[in-house]
């Protein structure tokens, strides 16, 4: 609980540090997501950690020496906000003064992560394609499955059945989250936005619906190996796009060769790849959490059968 | 298309992998894992062979120049690594179908090779990069696959091992986001070429001393130099034998290179030697290793235990010749990374041949086998001469190197070392031949045949290499000279 409280707060300082689009996606993940996932977790784990006599002070030296070379570090660093900051002089003038000219799209965070650093965002897309993979192969070998059920503490999940007021909301706000998440989708050019906060966004529908409406019913709607193969079609579609721009003579990941108007290639070429990256996102963040519940279902229902 | 060689070397790999989820026959994904590993490797050959002929390769991605956009830049030192990574990878692939039919269970092979690629793109991508940032994306890429394909192996040790990896792993690679996050707030730039010519301007300051012991620090906790080595043995043990090959001869010397990257065309040379103690601290890091590294080998029971130990005794080596800090040493030290990669590669991959036969790596397993395995066995008889450097195999050429080195800057002390640490790698690979060799069969124990071809075949192209190069040394040795002199050259 306490980690969604952190997410929600570092969410609010990074829009005080004028970082909307990371506040969206802190916002989204770290207290959306990722608290979810842990209470998951915990839910399979148990709630109390074993009790143990070992005495970490090698480890509090060496995190005591760490922060102490960090605060070391930011002795010689500029100003927080100093305008003549090399990081405000060196390459981000010409984000700010030239993007309008060369890319055409207001929102600068799309520009320089879509387009100038396209790259990197074809790299963290990998990243979170990778992943899910990975969560696929741990959680989702045979044979690992009904280890210690004994051992494990189950945490009552029956309990939302009883919430039936949260269960009516959230069935009218489902329609409008997914709507919204559209709207950030496509309106990243504009605002801030785009597929990484889309994906999350659109993911928690599903995953707030099968919070609550139990995941036997969420699983006919979510067919998982079909989920799996559009968290590849997302990587897949942002390479493409690469690929036809080194078809179309420029250099991989050149949008302006997409269409005879550079600036209309550069639009084109960030809607599709900003596509690519919310399919890869919402499936892998689908993904990670029907894994996590599958498990916990497995270890949770078996004695019992019924659901 | 050939002016997007050093592109392609990476989204080959990169798009292959999500490819193979459309296919799921893990065969058919095999042997289309290979034909991509192979590609990457004809590319690497194409891009080493242009950048000897006509320097440096730069490409912009996405068409923004640099500092802007991110730029790819291929030199001797990248085209060299980009050739032992695309090279160890096909090799090892030719047994992974084998060797991993008997090892991961059949609904997960398909992932095993998703992974795989994506591992690779990760190296691949380091390798290639011109941005500093741009290699801690990839970096990501690289470690999340391995912490995953880890996972794979041998239930629940290798899921323990796993996590060990994963927490060492993800603080140094924080410490390099870290690194990277001071450098850019001085410089205001993420390429590397960039960077090398405005941090001279603010070199002095506390926050690029931060900056340094950060990156540095994060490396070698990437790297597994002595003492931050804990995570390898276990990870490597414990993983496939495929994946132990494969990262053996790989994993470790992409971060090496990332060491030499940054104190060569980063950093400013003299900043990482005469600035800061950087030279005594890793002659005697490097030779610890070695020593309690080697001396750990001798008293391990699992093979790949002892390798794996064998393994960090050979970062101290490749470290010790960094610290040198001359051309001649820079260069010992890469013949040593290509050496070593071959070594460890045909070692490992005749360990999964072990493997396979036997289910088992433990020493006293290996009792008789030098008759009833003689091929394999012949293999890691070569591969473990070549680890103490008997003549005419490589081991020989890259410590002959490091010798000269040492003697040229007048430091004998260090000579001698480098050949005392050869001794106690005579005496860890005895005992494997002792007891393969001269030791009769345990009683009640049915005899096995050797090994299949198709894991054989890829062990001896690989040991043949060992032998190979060990004797028509000019190919490996010209490369590294190169690699070492354009370092040198950039910064004097």
């Amino acid at each position: 609980m306490l980690l969604g409280v952190y997410g929600l707060l570092s969410a609010s300082f990074f829009v005080a540090m004028d970082a909307v689009d990371v506040a969206f996606t802190e916002a989204s993940v770290g207290a959306g997501i990722s608290t979810i996932l842990m209470l998951t977790t915990i839910a399979i784990t148990g709630r109390s950690e074993l009790a143990s006599h070992y005495r970490p002070t090698l480890a509090l030296i060496l995190v005591l020496i760490i922060g102490g070379l960090l605060i070391y570090g930011t002795m010689d660093m500029p100003y927080f906000g100093f305008a003549e900051a090399p990081a405000n002089l060196h390459v981000s003038p010409r984000y700010i003064h030239d993007s309008m000219q060369e890319i055409g799209v207001p929102n600068l965070v799309t520009a320089v992560l879509a387009s100038y650093r396209g790259f990197d965002t074809f790299g963290e897309v990998v990243v979170i394609f990778t992943a899910g993979v990975g969560v696929v192969v741990l959680l989702g070998l045979p044979g690992r499955r009904d280890e210690n059920d004994a051992e494990i503490e189950l945490i009552n999940t029956s309990m939302h059945e009883q919430h039936l007021v949260v269960r009516i909301v959230s069935k009218v706000l489902i329609p409008f989250i997914l709507l919204f998440a559209f709207y950030v989708q496509f309106h990243g050019d504009f605002g801030p936005g785009g597929g990484f906060q889309a994906g999350v966004i659109f993911a928690s529908a599903i995953i707030l619906y099968a919070l609550l409406f139990g995941l036997s019913t969420a699983r006919r709607i979510i067919n998982q190996p079909l989920v799996q193969l559009l968290s590849g079609v997302g990587v897949l579609v942002y390479g493409s796009v690469g690929l036809v721009s080194m078809l179309n003579g420029g250099n991989f990941l050149d949008y302006s060769v997409l269409s005879s108007d550079p600036i209309a290639g550069q639009h084109l070429g960030i809607l599709l790849i900003e596509l690519g990256v919310g399919c890869t996102v919402a499936s892998v963040m689908v993904i990670i959490f029907f894994k996590f519940a599958d498990r916990k279902e497995a270890l949770h229902y078996k004695p019992r059968e019924t659901k | 298309m050939l002016a997007h060689l050093p592109i392609l070397q990476v989204v080959l790999p990169l798009l292959a992998a999500p490819s193979c989820l459309i296919m799921r026959r893990p065969k058919l994904v095999w042997l289309f894992t290979l034909i991509v590993s192979s590609i990457a490797f004809l590319i690497s050959v194409a891009l080493l062979q242009q950048v000897m002929e006509s320097g440096p390769i730069s490409y912009e991605l996405g068409g923004w120049e640099q500092p802007w956009g991110i730029e790819y830049r291929i030199d001797e030192l990248s085209a060299f690594l980009l050739l032992i990574v695309s090279a160890v990878s096909t090799v090892v692939l030719l047994a992974a179908h084998t060797s991993i039919q008997a090892e991961i269970a059949e609904d997960s092979q398909m992932m095993f090779y998703v992974l795989y690629l994506l591992s690779l793109t990760g190296m691949l991508g380091i390798i290639s990069t011109g941005d500093v940032f741009n290699v801690f994306v990839f970096l990501e890429i690289s470690s999340l696959s391995a912490y995953a394909l880890i996972a794979m192996g041998d239930g629940r040790r290798a899921l323990w091992a796993s996590y060990q990896y994963l927490i060492m792993g993800t603080i140094g690679a924080t410490f390099i986001l870290i690194a990277i996050g001071l450098m850019y707030q001085m410089t205001g730039t993420l390429n590397m070429e960039d960077l090398s010519r405005r941090l001279p301007d603010v070199a002095h300051t506390r926050t690029m001393y931060a900056a340094y012991v950060f990156f540095v620090v994060g490396v070698c906790l990437k790297m597994a130099l002595f003492p931050l080595h804990l995570w390898l043995p276990n990870a490597y043990s414990y993983a496939p034998s495929i994946v132990t090959a494969f990262f053996a001869a790989t994993s470790t010397k992409v971060a090496l290179y990332l060491l030499i990257r940054f104190t060569f065309s980063v950093f400013d040379f003299s900043f990482s030697f005469s600035t800061l103690p950087l030279q005594p601290v890793f002659l005697v890091l490097g030779f610890l290793g070695i020593f309690v590294a080697s001396t750990a080998a001798i008293y391990q029971k699992n093979l790949k235990h002892l390798f794996a130990y064998s393994s960090v005794a050979q970062i101290g080596y490749m470290i010790v010749g960094y610290s040198i800090a001359t051309s001649a040493g820079l260069m010992a030290t890469l013949l040593h990374l290509f050496n070593h990669s071959l070594m460890k590669s045909a070692l490992f991959l005749a360990l999964a041949a072990v493997m396979y036969r036997l289910s088992s790596v433990q020493l006293s397993c290996l009792q008789g086998m030098g008759r009833q395995m003689p091929l394999t066995m012949a293999a890691i008889v070569v591969g473990g001469a070549s680890l103490i450097g008997v003549p005419l195999t490589i081991g020989f050429v890259s410590k002959w190197f490091l010798v000269m080195a040492a003697i040229e800057n007048g430091l004998w002390p260090v000579a001698v070392l480098v050949l005392l640490g050869s001794l106690l790698a005579i005496v860890y690979v005895w005992r494997v031949v002792e007891v393969a060799y001269f030791m009769e069969p345990m009683p009640g124990k049915d005899p096995v045949k050797e090994a299949p071809w198709s894991i054989l075949v890829p062990v001896w192209l690989l040991v043949a290499a060992n032998v190979y190069f060990g004797v028509d040394t000019r190919l490996s040795v010209q490369i590294a000279q190169a690699a070492a002199d354009s370092l040198f050259g950039v910064s004097p």
